[in-house]
């Protein structure tokens, strides 16, 4: 392993093209290694009782540390058999109707969600839109929005538009170092901005995706730090992360205790406020207020 | 009236000049007099178009409406006051391109557009019945979705809220704005987060999509309506069907993301034509309205000058 010293002098080099091959590593922790790490009581739960599974998107309930918990986490597999099957970490409407019944379970038996996002993005396709999944989105926000339940978001990989935000809408949102988060994939943008996908590693840098970036912004709670990149230690990266994540339950299990109808309102009504909040805008005065 | 539209076919007396050669007709038309239907092709008399509220009299293509437009049409004359459009975008990621800064790319489309931003907020009335309303502009940067577009809506949201008048979304978006980033995307979560507040206060929210309708915008406010209507023949979808071609390769089924294909799937409640928008939206208000000034009698809330509580 190298040293940390080095590692500190190394690290701010990296561009934020970098950053997004490293978030996109084939043998980056994807969420299932995170709950086979951290999780002990695992039971994987399955469907959206209306048409299907999807494996891109998966959940289930698992005791991390002193919690019992719901996780969420968009699925990408670990060789092309498996990426096949987990359609690449891309959920269908299904995926996203099967995390909102789940936030609905967690929220009735009070079990505290914690989500572990990493998409390119939402699938497009045929299928998808016909089974409706601008709404099936748009649902799962709505549902983790208005949650009566404590919920932590990390990003452990790729944080690809509303396919990944669809489960964080949380009250903490943690990014590991080396991912990334933005409103269109790299690609998506240039081809949008400058109808030029090959302007990838331009469009990264412009779109400010790094964790350091959103941080900076007040978008991301805490920066969860990678000795060395997550692929080359992943047992450090998803203890270091289990490790946050534990500490922001507690956190919100102390200050808004579940069996206080007053104190779920309460977390909601700061939920609510932590995104109201976000946005970047400047009013003018209209001239005649100033008589 | 198939009077009137015979009276608009391409013969007789009434036919233009610059027609009278049909190889170069399409090449001289005079933009502000004759307008050419972009589904079927006919050519429409300027007045006419204006008198069927930018409907095609032949093939019932609903031609793109500004918001300004949209906001005539649907409202009480008069009726319309807005809210918020002193409320102005910053620069979040300092963004720069090859062709310059966002905010030279604001004021250009400010100056072409003749609006501040993609989201005209405000209230008004249709057929007496007040509503709060928020129409997107697509001639503004595609009606994308930044900070300002969900400062403007979440506002308008809090003021249909208070007010206990139901809202009234009108969407054409071409999603997220990429300029903000993922303040941007966040805003999706913003907007949605309002509307559970205006849910739970049981205050209904009446969403249109009209075309086109796509991204970050049908995956969030604009779906998680209590009632969601659509124009005929709007494209509404979450991805774009060139990139659905790209990536799937194969060929979309005729008629793919139409509102008519959104209500054979289940997606949206009703499809209504231009002409009949205003009727029944007022109908649907009449029953929320009635609802909120019913509970609210009920429950001992003072109503207020507007009729109500």
């Amino acid at each position: 392993m190298a040293m940390p010293e080095q590692i500190a002098v190394a690290a701010p080099s990296l561009t934020a093209w970098d950053r997004v091959k490293l978030a996109r590593h084939a043998e980056r922790p994807h969420a299932l290694d995170y709950v086979r790490e951290l999780a002990t009581d695992w039971v994987e739960l399955h469907g959206d009782r209306a048409f299907g599974d999807d494996q891109a998107l998966v959940g289930g309930l698992a005791r991390l540390g002193a919690h019992r918990v719901m996780v969420l986490g968009h699925q990408k597999g670990n060789d092309t058999k498996e990426n096949l099957a987990r359609n690449f970490g891309m959920a269908r409407p299904e995926g996203y109707r099967k995390a909102e019944r789940l936030m609905r379970h967690a929220e009735k038996f009070g079990f505290p969600l914690v989500t572990f996002i990493d998409t390119p993005g939402a699938e497009p396709g045929i299928g998808s839109e016909e089974r409706g999944q601008a709404t099936a989105i748009a649902e799962s926000l709505l549902a983790m929005a208005d949650l009566a339940t404590p919920s932590v978001a990390v990003v452990i990989g790729e944080g690809g538009s509303g396919g990944a935000l669809a489960i964080g809408v949380a009250d903490r949102i943690l990014m590991l170092e080396n991912a990334i988060y933005a409103v269109a994939s790299p690609e998506a943008c240039a081809a949008i901005l400058w109808k030029d996908a090959a302007r990838a590693p331009e469009a990264a840098e412009t779109m400010r995706v790094t964790a350091a970036d959103l941080a900076g912004f007040g978008i991301v709670d805490e920066v969860i730090p990678e000795a060395v990149p997550a692929h080359e230690n992943p047992r450090a990266a998803i203890r270091a992360a289990g490790a946050a994540v534990a500490r922001h339950l507690d956190d919100l299990l102390a200050a808004y205790p579940r069996a206080d109808r007053d104190a779920l309102d309460a977390l909601r009504r700061a939920r609510h406020e932590r995104f109201r909040r976000i946005g970047a805008w400047r009013e003018r005065v209209p001239v005649g207020d100033a008589l | 009236m198939p009077a009137m539209r015979d009276f608009f076919q391409r013969r007789g007396k009434f036919r233009p000049e610059e027609q009278q050669d049909d190889d170069r007709a399409e090449h001289h038309i005079p933009e502000d007099l004759w307008i050419k239907c972009p589904r079927c092709g006919e050519l429409i008399y300027s007045r006419e178009l204006e008198r069927t509220d930018r409907v095609c009299p032949k093939c019932s293509y609903h031609f793109r409406l500004r918001a300004r437009q949209r906001i005539a049409h649907l409202l009480d004359p008069g009726s319309f006051v807005e809210w918020h459009a002193n409320i102005l975008t910053e620069d979040p990621l300092a963004f720069a391109d090859g062709s310059g800064s966002y905010d030279q790319k604001l004021e250009q489309t400010r100056a072409k557009s003749g609006e501040s931003e993609a989201l005209i907020v405000g209230r008004g009335s249709i057929e007496g019945q007040p509503v709060a309303i928020a129409v997107s502009d697509f001639e503004f940067l595609g009606a994308s979705m930044g900070s300002v577009f969900g400062e403007k809506l979440v506002r308008a949201i809090e003021l249909a809220e208070q007010h206990r008048e139901p809202l009234l979304t009108i969407s054409s978006s071409g999603g997220a704005r990429m300029h903000e980033g993922l303040f941007s995307l966040m805003q999706m979560a913003k907007t949605v987060s309002s509307l559970a507040q205006l849910g739970r206060a049981g205050v209904p929210h009446i969403a249109m999509l009209v075309d086109p309708c796509y991204g970050g915008v049908t995956a969030s406010y604009a779906t998680v309506a209590d009632v969601i209507v659509a124009e005929p023949g709007a494209l509404v979808g979450f991805a774009g069907p060139r990139v659905i071609e790209q990536i799937t390769r194969q060929k979309l089924p005729d008629g793919f993301q139409t509102a008519e294909f959104l209500l054979e799937h289940g997606m949206i409640d009703m499809i209504v034509p231009r002409a009949e928008l205003r009727e029944t939206l007022a109908t649907l208000l009449r029953h929320y309205g009635e609802q909120i000034d019913a509970f609210a009698a009920e429950s001992g809330i003072p109503v207020s000058s507007n009729g109500h509580a």
